[in-house]
């Protein structure tokens, strides 16, 4: 399983890069595994704003539907429009091209909060 | 397709050769598969029979084919089916078991099946009597006051069943708004409570794999209508507790919602009224011997306490003082949930099922639906423990968590492999509580060399995947369709034949 040193990780399987203020949003690759073959991801709405750990979207595979959390809180500035014609990305390249959404965080600290590599892989057995 | 317009009465459909075509694409001009005999009534244009105004102006698009090439279209089609009349199909939560043959004739019988239900009730004294007779037995069976047999089969029970808890909360001027739920549960019950107006809250199972009764507490108030609960559990477990549930739901007021799908486990042996459940579906369709799973019609009648009988769906059967019989609307009923009087020839099969059986009988079919699964569970343990090790009811969720930790042949390959060997597949990631699981549910209707069989298989598939992991992920190889890009449909939805594209189908 693939866990970048570069991200940060909630324990809901989401990661985060941080850029500026920005943070880019996605689903590991522990998540997109444990999915199976996604087929639908439901995104937010861009300007909407979010607490960190609520409904962020949807990611529905061929053996469930999950539910995204928000990493960090903050207003969705750009969301992954790709994934709505082509949502196999989410399983071809979960830290790249399949990245769901960009926050404008609220508080810059709480990315300090998340998970480091070495703790997400602890926690997924990987 | 590129497949020529005309039949071809040919096999290499059912060797997998060739996809089957569309009996549209078997489709040529002019050809047909019945003729109009040659009668002494003289033929007469339709525009002089019926109005311009109801007839179509340009001709419905029907396929013309031969009857020689319908039929072999069909029976190709059939021959490449599984069903439970084929083989061994441990689809778990679906209760597919095999339904005695006598039954399809009973219903089958004139008297029974070619009775218009228009006909009025003096007429049908017969029928209404049966009705009657099948109400008084689904209660005797599930300990419950009245029934309503018009639900067309097991979600719409679910919704008919909410909608019961919302008139009985009405009636005594209570508005409540939520509806608690195992996150074991089976996918309709949260898909019924939000179609019928309630919020679903969450009650999570605790290390046993049943409902955490700390946590049920905790989610308990005013506002709570009722629960919904499945016992055994969609893990098969038996829910121990249930008198502490059913105690601490009727202390805020809240009514017990009974979720059918698994009574197989308890026939004749424990009731839902006993337990405290005041509304109760069955699925007639899984337990009662009609064949399923091709899209029905099924049978969901919903059995109520009598403190909710006034507001069941009507009208309904009822025998007067005189003896005779009639359709009555309960006096606050929540009307009509099915057109007619539901799907009456599945209601006909159940009544002979459980005459046949009587309550001994039905105890025999629970003891070895239960028996039968924890074979498998005990034989499969060193390849597919259980995700709970400790006694099952009527099926057993295994995991093949291991089996992908060590070889990466996940639950899905298992389910694919299977095929290979003759067996319908397991249910697979349900409940979605256990990692990679495989929910197998043998029934009471296989025999102990087919259980055998069934285990066999499966240590053969868990063995091989050690050795030979890719033949595992391709699987199957040997059935006319090989393995399906199942993700496709979904992402790409092409719903009709003229948006397809024109690529050569995987076959």
């Amino acid at each position: 399983m693939i866990v970048p040193d570069d991200l940060r990780y909630s324990t809901e399987h989401e990661w985060a890069r941080p850029d500026g203020r920005k943070v880019r949003v996605g689903i590991t690759d522990y998540a997109q595994d444990a999915l199976g073959d996604v087929v639908f991801v439901d995104l937010p709405a861009v300007g909407k704003q979010i607490d960190a750990g609520s409904l962020l979207g949807e990611v529905e595979s061929t053996k469930s539907v999950s539910e995204v959390y928000a990493p960090v809180s903050g207003t969705v500035r750009a969301v992954n429009d790709t994934l709505r014609d082509a949502p196999e990305i989410l399983n071809a390249d979960p830290y790249g091209q399949g990245w769901i959404c960009e926050l404008e965080v609220t508080d810059a600290a709480q990315v300090e909060g998340l998970l480091d590599a070495s703790a997400y892989a602890k926690l997924t057995g990987s | 397709m590129s497949a020529a317009p005309g039949g071809r009465a040919s096999s290499a459909p059912l060797l997998g050769r060739d996809a089957e075509p569309t009996v549209f694409e078997l489709s040529v001009t002019g050809r047909s598969a019945a003729q109009l005999r040659t009668t002494g009534v003289p033929a007469t244009l339709l525009e002089r029979l019926v109005s311009a105004s109801y007839l179509r102006r340009e001709p419905v698009a029907l396929p013309e084919v031969s009857e020689r090439d319908l039929v072999g279209h069909f029976t190709r089609l059939s021959h490449r089916q599984f069903s439970v009349d084929l083989g061994m199909y441990p689809l778990g939560s679906c209760t597919m078991k095999y339904n005695p043959k006598a039954f399809d004739e009973i219903a089958a019988m004139p008297g029974i099946a070619d009775v218009h239900p228009a006909t009025p009730a003096p007429l049908t004294q017969g029928w209404l009597a049966l009705l009657c007779e099948i109400e008084r037995e689904l209660c005797a069976v599930t300990g419950m006051h009245a029934a309503t047999l018009q639900p067309a089969a097991g979600a719409a029970g679910e919704l008919t069943g909410l909608l019961l808890m919302r008139a009985f909360h009405a009636a005594n001027g209570e508005t409540r708004t939520k509806v608690l739920i195992p996150d074991s549960a089976h996918g309709t019950n949260p898909a019924s409570v939000t179609l019928g107006g309630y919020e679903v809250v969450t009650i999570p199972s605790d290390a046993r794999g049943l409902v955490d009764v700390d946590a049920l507490r905790a989610a308990l108030d005013r506002d709570v209508a009722g629960i919904m609960l499945t016992n055994p559990n969609t893990l098969g477990l038996f829910e121990e507790e249930i008198d502490r549930i059913a105690a601490a739901v009727h202390e805020v007021g809240g009514l017990l919602y009974y979720d059918g799908a698994n009574l197989n486990a308890i026939l004749g042996v424990v009731r839902p009224g006993d337990m405290g459940f005041d509304i109760v579906h069955l699925n007639l369709h899984k337990t009662f011997a009609t064949p399923h799973g091709g899209g029905g019609p099924g049978a969901g009648p919903v059995a109520v306490s009598e403190r909710l009988a006034e507001f069941l769906p009507g009208p309904a059967p009822c025998r007067t003082a005189d003896n005779q019989f009639e359709w009555r609307m309960p006096p606050r009923s929540i009307g009509r949930v099915h057109s007619w009087h539901g799907n009456a020839l599945v209601l006909a099969r159940a009544h002979a099922y459980l005459r046949v059986h009587g309550r001994d009988g039905l105890a025999r079919v629970a003891e070895r639906a239960v028996l039968n699964a924890n074979w498998l569970r005990v034989r499969l343990h060193d390849s597919y423990p259980a995700a709970f090790d400790r006694p099952c009811m009527h099926e057993v969720v295994l995991t093949a968590a291991e089996l992908k930790r060590t070889t990466g042949v996940r639950a899905l390959d298992v389910a694919k492999r299977l095929l290979e060997e003759g067996f319908h597949a397991p249910t697979v990631y349900f409940p979605l509580v256990v990692d990679e699981a495989l929910m197998v549910e043998p029934t009471e209707t296989e025999s102990p060399q087919t259980l055998a069989a069934l285990a066999d298989a499966l240590e053969r598939i868990a063995r091989g995947a050690t050795d030979d992991p890719d033949a595992a992920h391709e699987a199957p190889r040997s059935t006319p369709v090989r393995r399906l890009d199942e993700a496709r449909a979904a992402r790409h939805l092409v719903a009709t034949e003229d948006d397809r594209d024109p690529v050569e189908p995987r076959g």
